[in-house]
Order: C-alpha cells, then structure tokens, then sequence
C-alpha cells in the first residue's frame, strides 16, 4: 500500500476524516440546516400546533410590521437595550483590564472578584437583581436614600427599566475584563519601552499601542456580546415579563409569546427570521467599518 | 515629588480596584443575607442590614416547598451527559478537522464557525417542533443529545490546541500500526487533557445555567433542571423571597466550588477561546 507522509493513503485519510468529523456533519444538518429550513417554511403558514397548516405566504412578514404594535415596540426596546449595554460593557471591561494590568499587588484576588459575577447563572442574578432593585425593601435604593437621593423606581418605571437591565449586564462583564487583561499581557514590552524611551506618557501607550493591538480582540467581544444583548431573554422574562407597559418586552421575549402563549407559530417564526436578518446585518456593519479602527499584525 | 505621585496614583488604582471588587461582591453578600432571613424580616423599615435572627430553616424549606432535591438531580444527570458528549465528540472532530489531509476539510471548519454567528434563538422554535415531531418533548434527550453532535466554541479551541502538538506522534503510532481512533484514546486525548479540562467546565457551566432549553422542553415539575426550578418559587400572590434566596444560594453553590477548585482552567478557556477572533 502506498503510504503518504502521515502513514495512510489519501483514500483512508478521507474515509477517516469524514468519519471523525460526521458528528459535526450531522449536527449541522440536524440542529442547524433542517431547523432553520422548517422555521422559514412554517414563516410562510399559519399554523396554531393544533390545526393543520394553511399557507399564507410572505403574510406573515407582512402583518408583523403593519398589524402588530408590539413588535416593533419589541425591536425599539431590544436596540436601546443593546446599544446601552454593548459600548458599556467594553469600556467598563477595558478599564477592568487596564486597572488589573498595572503594577499592584493582590493582581490575583481582584481578578478572582471580577470574574465571580459571570460565573451566576442569569436565573439567578435576576431574581438577585429583582430583589436589590426592589422599591422599598432593596438596597440599592436604600443605599441612595441613605445618602438623601430620592428613591428611583428601577424596573418599575417605563423609563428606568432598561437601563436597570444595562447595569446588570455590566455587572457580570468579568469575563471580557479577563480576555482583556491577557490581550495587554500579550503585548511585547519592547513596544511599551520604546513609548517612554520617546518620551511618551501613559496616555499614548495606551493610545498608540495598546489600543491598536487590542482592537481585534475587542471587535470580537464586541460582537459576541452584542449578539447576546440582542437575544435579551431572561431578565425580563424573570423580572418584569416584558413590563411596565411593555417597555422591556425584548424581540426573543416577543417572539416566545407569540409561539408559546398565543400559539401563533408561522408568525414567531416570521419575527425570529427579521431578528436574524437585523442581526446579521448589524455584525456586517461593524465588521465593515471596523478595518477603520482594528489593526492586524502585518498590515500595513 | 515624582515618588509622592506615584504614590497617590497607586492609591487611585486600589480605590478604583476596591470599588469594583465591591460593587462585583455586594449583591452576592445581600443574596446570600437575604438567604438567611425570615421574609417578614427582609420587608421591615428601616432595613435590617445584618439580620440577627438567622433563620436557616429556609435552606430546609427549599428541599419541602418543591422537589427541589429532583431538580439537582436532574441538573446533574443532563450536565453529566453533556459534558461526555462534548468531549467525546469535540475531540473528534477536532482531530478530524486538524491532523487528517482530506477534501472539504477547510469548509466544513469555516460552516462550523460561522455557527458561532448564529444567533440561537432562531432555531430555537423549529428545535421545538422538531423534537416534537420525534416526539421527545418532556424529556431529557433535547437537553442532552445535541451536544454528541460538537460545538462550534470548543471545536475551535481544541483546533487551536491540537495544532500545537507535533505530528511526529501521530506518524510514530503509525509505524507501530495503530488506527486513528486508537491515535486519538491513547496518544492525543492524554496530551490534550488540559484542553479536555476547560471543554468539561465549560459545558458544566453552559449547561447548568442553561435555561431556555429546559423552558421550552421540560414540562412537568419532576423533570425540571435548577434554572427553571428556581422560577417555582415566584408567584404573583405570595413569593416567599428568603426560601427563594436559599435556592439562588444552592443553585450557584456548586459553580462557585468549580471555579475555585479549577481557577486556572477557567482563566485559559477564557483567553483561547476570546482572543483569536
């Protein structure tokens, strides 16, 4: 048998390799292709689970924007919650990241600290968060009136709802502090030498090289997190059910009643396949204009 | 005076560091005080900082009020099932897609990151329909068999992992006649045990604070997992919000263990799989 360079012939090589990779083949089709086929299709009936389908076409698309209020109330609250939280949480986390990176001691402990609240399950952190932004009886607002602020409905009012939520997205953020932290460790000192051997402060070490060596991995989390943010999910679930008056009814929450409560299932499937495409589209935006403000390792 | 501003500079950042810390900490303490307290304490004005009167006996009534002790157990069964699929499958594929030449090796790799992009909730109701149509739901295989099938997340870190480890392993096994399915049980999984270590944690975590799927998939209160045990305890007309405390507390008990006893594990999870974008 003619053997190649790494023991097997080609034919082998490619049984085995399709082999060991078959899961992979198949969970794509299984959880990804086929499911994502008949959510497009059952988009185009409708159908209550109950009754047989009825086709209707792009109607569906159609009478989400121009018959239901909610659902672009829904996409209102989900933007606003997004683009809130998303900038917040990077710079909030590159401060982290910079605080951990200069020369203290007791580095370690405050790491350990500000990774704990990614580590809380989000069920949990809402039923902690509905309890500390509770009006009477939560700390928050006892630690404000304490100091003779006055009192703030968080999750109760149509206004503070969710920037409440914001705070408690920043609040578990310690994981981006920790890919940060090791980006700046990452970063050859020569380059931070050659800054204060010109003379250069702390500002343009950070300005001109960390910055810029960052930005890959900050474009990155940046997306990763704003597709989370998109899928706000729990929290009002948990906390306020999409209230008052709807102003925290997120898209993924809207999309679940519309399947799961008002049985409407070609509908739901019609928002989740808009949601998508926004998606999409918003993580096309910033990958195109981040080579505007990302710098690779060997570009020029 | 350069040494004074120094000084003063390192005190801001301690400040600054010890208001994070704070602010990361305090809801955990107030989670777990309230955990400790008799509701009628937790709503009295002015408000009790530190209760007097702790009242463990809500740890005792989470386990009376619900199946509480089920849930665990569930939580437990589909977290073990899950972390033996992940690794099995993941190392697999990752073998396959890194130390194996073949055709339509380079696509299948970019199909399975470009999942990653994917948001979830758009497979999330024809998931529904389709283990409906197995009809599967009110059981624990939609919880469970998915991840037999690879994950995009750990795919890619263990390619990143496998790339660093010599072929020549590989070619010597050969020589002495092994197959690529012993390759992978003896010489890579023992190699990529570190990397095997961080696959397990973190489907621990995905899966223990999962709690879409079981909302969607698990109907009866006997199956339930934790996440959407905890939900339970919360009703319109009367929540008992100590009791309910004392769940949060267990719910986050064993991830706080975890972490503390595989800190370094989480940390190199962290930077593989968030740095190389």
């Amino acid at each position: 048998m003619a053997h190649s360079k790494l023991g097997f012939n080609e034919k082998r090589q490619t049984f085995w390799g399709w082999i060991l990779i078959s899961p992979l083949c198949l969970g794509l089709t299984l959880w990804v292709a086929f499911p994502m086929g008949l959510s497009f299709f059952t988009s185009l009936t409708k159908w209550d689970m109950l009754s047989k389908a009825q086709f209707v076409g792009f109607k569906n698309y159609i009478s989400i924007f121009t018959e239901d209020e909610l659902f672009l109330k829904s996409i209102r609250n989900t933007l606003y919650f997004t683009f809130l939280s998303v900038p917040l949480q990077m710079i909030t986390a590159l401060a982290g990241a910079l605080l951990l990176n200069s020369q203290v001691k007791g580095k370690r402990v405050f790491r350990t600290i500000f990774y704990l609240p990614s580590l809380i399950p989000l069920v949990v952190s809402s039923v902690m968060w509905l309890w500390l932004f509770n009006n009477q009886y939560g700390l928050i607002n006892y630690f404000l009136h304490s100091f003779g602020i006055n009192r703030i409905q968080w999750i109760d009012s149509k206004e503070m709802v969710i920037p409440s939520l914001t705070i408690m997205n920043v609040w578990n953020i310690g994981n981006v502090i920790i890919i940060f932290l090791a980006g700046l460790q990452g970063i050859p000192n020569d380059l931070m030498e050659a800054v204060d051997i010109d003379g250069g402060t702390y500002w343009h070490k950070f300005r001109y090289v960390m910055l810029p060596l960052l930005s890959p991995i900050i474009l990155y989390n940046m997306i990763v997190n704003m597709i989370k943010c998109l899928q706000l999910f729990v929290e009002p679930y948990i906390m306020t059910n999409g209230g008052p008056v709807n102003s925290s009814l997120s898209f993924v929450l809207h999309i679940y009643n519309n399947a799961f409560k008002y049985g409407k299932m070609g509908t739901a499937n019609a928002m989740a396949w808009v949601l998508f495409i926004l998606t999409m589209g918003i993580s096309l935006l910033i990958f195109k204009t981040s080579t505007l403000w990302t710098y690779y390792e060997g570009d020029k | 005076m350069m040494r004074s501003r120094k000084t003063s500079l390192t005190i801001i950042i301690y400040l600054l560091l010890s208001t994070g810390a704070i602010s990361c900490l305090i809801p955990l303490v107030w989670l777990l005080r309230s955990s400790l307290m008799s509701t009628e304490d937790m709503f009295k004005l002015p408000l009790i900082i530190f209760p007097r009167n702790l009242r463990f006996q809500n740890y005792v009534e989470v386990f009376t009020m619900v199946p509480f002790a089920k849930f665990y157990l569930n939580t437990v069964i589909v977290v073990i099932a899950n972390i033996v699929g992940a690794l099995i499958s993941n190392l697999m594929i990752a073998y396959g897609l890194t130390r194996i030449e073949f055709k339509g090796r380079k696509l299948m790799f970019s199909l399975s990151i470009g999942t990653l992009m994917l948001p979830a909730y758009v497979q999330l109701i024809p998931l529904f329909l389709e283990w409906n149509w197995f009809g599967q739901i009110n059981t624990f295989l939609p919880l469970i068999v998915p991840a037999f099938f690879g994950n995009a997340f750990f795919i890619f870190m263990l390619c990143q992992f496998l790339r660093t480890i010599p072929r020549d392993f590989d070619e010597a096994a050969f020589m002495d006649g092994a197959n690529y399915p012993l390759i992978i049980a003896k010489i890579i999984f023992p190699l990529a045990k570190p990397a095997m270590a961080v696959v397990a944690i973190f489907q621990f975590m995905f899966t223990w604070n999962d709690f879409m799927t079981p909302l969607l998939f698990l109907n009866d209160m006997e199956k339930y997992t934790l996440a959407i045990g905890i939900r339970t305890f919360i009703s319109t007309y009367y929540t008992p919000w100590g009791v309910l405390m004392a769940a949060a507390t267990l719910t986050i008990l064993p991830l706080i263990v975890l972490f503390f006893s595989a800190q370094k594990y989480f940390i190199s999870g962290l930077t593989l799989g968030g740095i190389k974008g």
